[in-house]
């Protein structure tokens, strides 16, 4: 049984490809078969996140247009035998994919066995976000913790629950899940950021994972290394707790309280 | 918080506000997108009707879907302008259950 996982935002630079080639890199880890394919037709980035940039040959558009075999386009990674990386066209535009192509890329990934297909939606709700968000069996609803993101992400929550398969052909709804990145506990201590309960009450969905802001993650987008593989960082091991709660381990949320203050760090200033 | 922050007074809690905002304008985006998407159209043809007998206002004409229970009530309100002979405006309401 295949699932099919969208990483969504409507926002855009609130961390979907970052999540979505940890979640990715995550479930490999734990052994399963897992494709992860970027929908941002015009503007690939996963590839640089993942680290395979420069092994694109074809991609998801060639896929579609049928230009080359589903086989040809998956690159292997280098790190995990069981995870393939699809990469959007980087010269076309979104109109280039189709409900119909998606959605024989996705059967035919299911025949071969995968276990998990990850889709990297692009920002927005325009058909590449639509097409992601499509054929879902699960949503990863990536937000920060601020009035532009909520906002846009309560409108994607509103989008899953009526224009996907499921809601259309009434196979119950696209299990959702809120991704919490970018969070910093000094400021939600100081009153200045969100908290995770004020979040969670205003969408009204649970919470999948912490992200804490961390050094970490550009540091590892710099070298083409998905965070989660950063054992030292937070980010990293904050990724890993969210792919085994999205596994179905029962695990606390860490790196979410501030930092205790020393007596010479409060009067002199961090 | 260094030495200054201290002696300055304590600002106010930023993430109340936002979430106070938030809470307010998803409750009325929510509420909106429950609406059927046909509203437009039918208002705008709607007032194009009207429009053949009297010259109303385009802002004239107000529609609401609201829910009572299991049914669902069209309230359609439609402001007529006032005549000449300032007679007074009036207001033609028709409801009907869909």
């Amino acid at each position: 049984m295949t699932e099919i996982i969208v990483v969504t935002s409507g926002k855009g630079g609130v961390g979907k490809t970052t999540s979505s080639a940890s979640l990715a890199v995550g479930l490999a880890k734990r052994g399963k078969k897992v494709a992860v394919i970027d929908f941002d037709v015009g503007l690939r980035n996963l590839d640089l996140i993942m680290g395979c940039e420069r092994r694109v040959v074809y991609d998801f558009v060639n896929v579609i247009h049928e230009e080359c075999t589903l086989k040809q386009a998956l690159i292997k990674d280098k790190r995990f035998d069981t995870l393939y990386v699809l990469a959007a066209s980087q010269t076309r535009d979104k109109e280039a994919l189709n409900k119909e192509g998606v959605e024989r890329v996705l059967n035919e990934l299911t025949a071969e066995g995968f276990d998990y297909v990850v889709c990297d939606s692009p920002a927005g709700i325009e058909k590449g976000a639509s097409l992601a968000m499509y054929f879902a069996d699960r949503a990863v609803v990536v937000v920060n913790p601020e009035v532009s993101s909520v906002r846009d992400s309560d409108r994607i929550l509103g989008l899953l629950a009526s224009k996907t398969r499921r809601a259309e052909l009434g196979n119950g709804p696209v299990e959702q899940h809120l991704l919490l990145t970018r969070y910093n506990p000094d400021r939600v201590a100081g009153g200045d950021m969100m908290g995770i309960d004020d979040v969670k009450e205003i969408l009204g969905i649970e919470v999948l994972g912490v992200i804490p802001e961390s050094s970490g993650v550009l540091t590892a987008s710099n070298a083409g290394v998905p965070v989660i593989l950063d054992d030292l960082s937070e980010a990293g091991q904050a990724y890993d707790d969210a792919v085994a709660r999205l596994t179905g381990e029962t695990r606390p949320m860490r790196f979410i309280d501030a930092q205790k203050k020393g007596f010479f760090a409060r009067i002199f200033g961090s | 918080m260094g030495l200054f922050d201290f002696l300055r007074s304590r600002p106010k809690n930023t993430a109340s506000v936002a979430k106070e905002r938030l809470r307010i304008i998803v409750a009325q985006e929510r509420a909106q997108s429950g609406r059927p998407d046909y509203l437009p159209l039918l208002r705008r043809e709607i007032l194009e009707v009207i429009r053949k007998y009297v010259n109303v206002d385009p802002d004239a004409i107000d529609i609401h879907v609201e829910r009572e229970g299991d049914s669902e009530v069209l309230e359609l309100s439609v402001a007529l302008p006032e005549r000449d002979n300032s007679a007074g405006g009036g207001a033609a309401t028709a409801a009907s259950e869909a």
